[in-house]
């Protein structure tokens, strides 16, 4: 026979269906667009971070400490260079003199001619070159536009005011997500010492960026400072590991996106299957009538798969267009948090997987009708009867195609993370949350069925009989739409808890104001600064930095020397900020011992509590003994009790709290917290307080909520915009399979008319058939959005979820609206013409 | 003259939950090549089923067909779909045309199935449609043509493989009494010219009695087989 019969066919049975197939293709272009757009993207990126290697670092090797380094360090690194640069970086109020405006600022004091790859991004273009020479600053541009301030103007840091000679857009290896503690402020290092801010108690790191020497071998040179590393205690990175911890946080982001924008392809699968299967049943007839005058069953399934196949191509290969497109938008969303200028090309690889994804989804998903296709009689031709083409299947037939689906979501999602454990709970997640709308559908259709009150009006007993009756939309609406909402609801929810609990902005006894770095001689001069603008103190605790020298008889060297440790790297070796007093404050509860508030006897062991978290960091118990490091002093503890602290609100809080007595003659410094009434008695206070002690940093909560707000909105939007693709996906497989069944809606409608229904009966009938649509998706999508984010507020972050009413309810109006939307355009122009002129038309 | 068609103890039945149904009871007949023959009987009596049984649609129960030599019972059902294109010819009471085809395709499908030389099959369409006085619609899909308009076109596509057995159900029902005897007129010509067996179910006794023989079924049971004419009646 010839097979060439088949594609003619298929092209010519095509010709009258093609609309209604391009809602199908719809489906697949918008789900392969966000593939593709995502996955180029990510090709682009990870293209861009390998040229641009070196710049992420701006230097071979960066060297950081929050001391000096030591002069073996110094010794080596000279030997491996050719060129080094030298920063002291610290955080500390900048004062704008012309309007008075301050800012807590990251300040990098430089010395040398990093960066050596990449350069500074300013205006004017040779301002980062010069502003060492001419002892100049440069200032965040962002700041500059906000406070309205040119290049020319000035900024006071510390004692020295500078002349601001550039705005800074950016800095080799820096996102502009690093800004996120305050703006970046690059000012020379010589000098930095009459700022007055490097020896009075800020916390410094002190940097060393080194170019290497020709011929230099970054593994050797990384081999000998972990060596070195043993013996003093750095921090270090070079361009192969910046760019191997670059790379991998953008392949977390781009592998979520991915799985979301994979979930609308998938959502175009079940969109295609649903569509199909409407297509299928319209085709019972034609396919009958073939397989009467001699068509085989393989090729009256192989017209179907053809069509099914080619759109699938055709739609692929828009949406890989369209995704290309995209892709260009997406550097706009997400550059804030991108350190290295994204170049774009097509990504053929991109391109092409995408195609191969929604061919191989097109088919796959089509293949639950276009089985059944084999399993058509032409006995159909002399008796026409309701098929139930899924019943057509046997069931070894559809688990197996469910077990295909199923491979070929894990095979895709193991091919994106490269990780079968995820993969696999991938599918098995997506999988749960299918079953669970499918049971709700299967709830939703049989509840229609049983509950419709018998006094009812017959227009809401026709629509609600619409949910149960054959060709009902409720499974395929639920599944896809549902999906959809879940996702975009679960994000929506999330972000509203994640800014819920840092927005204690409100909340009036709570400190919006802290103040750190306040020196001892300082601390009664700016307490009476707080008191003379009417505003009350509501902590002034003092602060004794330190570090652990010993715990249980062992020195801190031994124990890290020791390979089978169990504490923490950064907990033996960090400089503690620690407070004493007599007794806890709220943000504490006790856990376990006896907190002792007042202990005097310096022969004997000191009570101390410690947070329950560091316990288990520092692997010690209650009861063992710590000797601490007090700036050369050795202070034997013990810890007599621990503690649980809330960490989320903005008042300091204490790893290790000293009892009274013992730490009042030690060195030390404040911190205050207090509440003012506004935003303009705050930054008013904090000029006066950066007038009179320049190197007090103060913490402006409401500026730190609007920039983590910002900021979570920021990667919120770029999630959102990926799982919009969903949304889109869902509304049209509704509009699909919306319009797969127009014809039969029509001559229901038609019927109903020819018997009598007014216009506004039938519309009326459509309209609650719709609502209660719109109502089960958005609701069912919902609940399980509610879940899934008290799934997440419970495991990752630890908070308990309070659904946020107002929006949901805003996204069930909008969601039933767009159901009823989509559903009445379905019908539009059957009501005012004639029903024999609709029947023929549509025929 | 040899039998094109040949039924043995033909029985279909049909299962309801416990019940069963039989529509067809242990029938027994053959047809000659070049005759007409028509299955009457009243509503439910089974002559659709056994149209179906006949032409290889359908699977019997028990019992078995031999159509034009080939005994379709062990037959697949690609296998019967494969015999219906080489010797069958359907006619249907609804038309059955596939609405996304021209009446020009329509009619050439069973020959493209074939993998003919399409020039071929055109011409031999185009031929055909003429015949059938629908030259000029060519090129209408079913749902820009009359019923009448649309059972022409499906004679046509009846008769292009030249089938040795033509089985139309009910040709005329969905027809006007002056476009049913149009078709009448047409599909006996067309048998006539082609020496093509004619298989018709009916209500109508007019037409079962333009056929040279009645079989008249009864419950799913023959309940008598008149050869008219020169033949003899048997029961």
């Amino acid at each position: 026979m010839d097979n060439w019969w088949i594609f003619k066919m298929a092209w010519r049975d095509s010709r009258s269906n093609r609309k209604k197939l391009f809602l199908y293709m719809a489906a697949i272009i918008v789900g392969v667009a966000a593939q593709v757009a995502i996955t180029s993207f990510r090709a682009n990126l990870n293209a861009s971070i390998s040229d641009q290697a070196k710049e992420l670092l701006g230097a071979d090797l960066e060297v950081e400490r929050n001391d000096t380094l030591q002069t073996e360090v110094l010794t080596y690194l000279d030997s491996v260079s050719v060129a080094q640069s030298s920063a002291v970086s610290f955080t500390s109020m900048a004062l704008f003199p012309k309007n008075g405006y301050t800012r807590l600022s990251q300040i990098t004091a430089l010395e040398g001619d990093f960066p050596y790859y990449g350069a500074f991004k300013t205006n004017p273009l040779n301002a980062g070159m010069e502003f060492q020479e001419t002892n100049s600053a440069l200032v965040e541009k962002s700041i500059l536009v906000q406070f309205d301030l040119q290049p020319g103007d000035s900024i006071k840091i510390g004692y020295v005011t500078y002349l601001i000679s550039g705005a800074l857009q950016e800095v080799p290896g820096q996102p502009v997500a690093s800004t996120l503690i305050g703006p970046r402020i690059f000012i020379p290092k010589a000098n930095i010492e009459k700022t007055g801010l490097v020896e009075r108690g800020s916390r410094i790191e002190y940097k060393h960026y080194i170019k290497y020497k020709d011929g230099i071998e970054p593994e050797i040179v990384r081999e000998k400072l972990d060596l070195l590393n043993d013996e003093f205690d750095f921090r270090f990175d070079d361009v192969a590991e910046r760019k191997e911890e670059v790379g991998q946080a953008i392949n977390y982001l781009s592998d979520f996106l991915n799985l979301i924008g994979f979930i609308a392809l998938l959502l175009g699968g079940i969109g295609v299957s649903s569509s199909i299967f409407v297509y299928i049943r319209q085709k019972i007839n034609t396919v009958a009538v073939l397989r009467c005058v001699g068509v085989s069953s393989n090729q009256a399934m192989g017209i179907y798969i053809i069509q099914a196949f080619s759109m699938g191509l055709i739609g692929s290969a828009i949406g890989a267009i369209l995704g290309t497109i995209i892709q260009l938008y997406l550097p706009v969303l997400v550059q804030d948090f991108i350190p290295v200028d994204i170049s774009l090309s097509i990504s053929w690889f991109s391109v092409f997987t995408g195609v191969i994804t929604g061919v191989l989804i097109s088919v796959i998903f089509a293949l639950f009708p276009l089985l059944a296709v084999r399993k058509i009689s032409p006995l159909f031709t002399l008796r026409s009867s309701e098929v139930n083409l899924f019943g057509l299947l046997r069931r070894s037939t559809r688990a197996l195609l469910i077990g295909l689906v199923a491979v070929f979501t894990t095979s895709y999602a193991w091919l994106m993370l490269n990780n079968l454990i995820a993969a696999v709970s991938f599918t098995l997640g997506l999988a749960f949350c299918l079953l669970l709308l499918l049971g709700f559908s299967t709830l939703v259709t049989k509840l229609a069925r049983k509950i419709i009150p018998k006094g009812w009006s017959y227009e809401w007993r026709q629509g609600m009989a619409n949910l149960y009756r054959p060709n009902n939309q409720t499974t395929t609406l639920l599944l896809t739409f549902g999906l959809g909402v879940t996702l975009i609801s679960s994000l929506y929810l999330t972000q509203d808890m994640l800014l819920g609990t840092i927005n204690f902005e409100s909340e009036d006894d709570l400190p919006n104001l802290a103040l750190f770095d306040i020196q001892y001689d300082q601390n009664q001069g700016l307490n009476e600064i707080i008191r003379d603008n009417g505003l009350e103190i509501i902590q002034n605790v003092p602060i004794v930095t330190m570090r652990v020298q010993n715990i249980n008889g062992n020195d801190v060297q031994d124990i890290l020397a020791d390979t089978s440790r169990q504490a923490r790297r950064w907990a033996l070796t960090r400089e503690y900020r620690s407070t004493y007093r007599d007794s806890l404050v709220d943000t504490e509860t006790l856990n376990s011992g006896t907190f002792i508030g007042m202990h005097t006897d310096l022969d004997k062991a000191i009570p101390i509590s410690v947070d329950i978290g560091l316990m288990e960091d520092l692997n010690v118990e209650l009861g063992d003994t710590l000797i601490w490091d007090v700036q050369g002093i050795p202070l034997k503890s013990y810890i007599a009790s621990t503690r649980t602290i809330n960490w989320s609100t903005p008042q300091p809080n204490f790893f290790v709290v000293f009892p009274s007595g013992i730490l009042e003659s030690a060195p030390q410094f404040f911190a205050t917290t207090l509440n003012t009434p506004d935003r303009s008695v705050s930054l008013d206070l904090q000029r006066q307080i950066v007038m009179a002690y320049p190197n007090v940093s103060a913490i402006d909560v409401g500026q730190i909520l609007e920039t983590v707000r910002a900021f979570i909105d920021k990667i919120t939007f770029v999630i959102q915009f990926i799982g919009l693709f969903s949304i889109i996906t869902g509304l049209i497989v509704l509009a699909g399979s919306a319009a797969t069944s127009r014809f039969q809606r029509i001559k229901e409608a038609v019927l109903l008319r020819t018997l009598g229904a007014s216009k506004k009966q039938v519309i009326k009938i459509q309209i609650i058939e719709y609502a209660l649509l719109g109502i089960m998706a958005a609701l069912t999508g919902l609940i399980l959005s509610v879940g899934a984010s008290y799934l997440i507020g419970y495991f990752y972050f630890d908070i308990d979820f309070v659904p946020n009413f107002i929006i949901l309810g805003t996204e069930i109006v909008i969601l039933i609206a767009l159901v009823l939307i989509i559903g009445l355009l379905n019908t539009r122009g059957v009501h005012n013409k004639p029903p024999l002129e609709i029947l023929r038309s549509e025929g | 003259m040899s039998d094109i068609l040949q039924v043995n103890n033909l029985t279909r039945e049909f299962k309801s939950g416990n019940r069963t149904l039989t529509v067809v009871n242990n029938i027994n007949f053959s047809i000659q090549e070049n005759t007409s023959c028509a299955i009457v009987g009243p509503s439910g009596s089974g002559k659709t089923t056994l149209l179906g049984l006949c032409a290889g649609l359908d699977r019997p129960s028990s019992g078995n067909v031999i159509l034009n030599g080939t005994n379709l019972s062990p037959l697949n059902e690609d296998e019967r779909a494969a015999v219906r294109n080489k010797h069958v010819g359907f006619v249907f009471q609804t038309f059955q045309l596939v609405p996304t085809l021209t009446a020009l395709e329509n009619v050439m499908v069973p020959l493209e199935l074939r993998g003919e030389a399409t020039k071929g099959v055109r011409t031999r369409a185009l031929e055909l449609l003429k015949e059938v006085g629908l030259e000029d619609r060519s090129h209408h899909y079913p749902t820009q043509l009359s019923g009448g308009e649309q059972q022409r076109v499906a004679i046509a596509r009846a008769f292009i493989n030249e089938p040795k057995i033509l089985f139309a159900d009910e040709p005329t029902g969905n027809l006007d009494s002056e476009t049913g005897a149009h078709i009448e007129e047409l599909i006996f010509n067309l048998n006539t010219q082609l020496g093509t067996t004619l298989i018709l179910v009916t209500h109508d006794l007019e037409l079962a009695n333009k056929c040279s023989r009645i079989i008249k079924l009864k419950n799913g049971q023959l309940d008598s087989d008149t050869l008219k004419k020169d033949y003899e009646a048997t029961v």
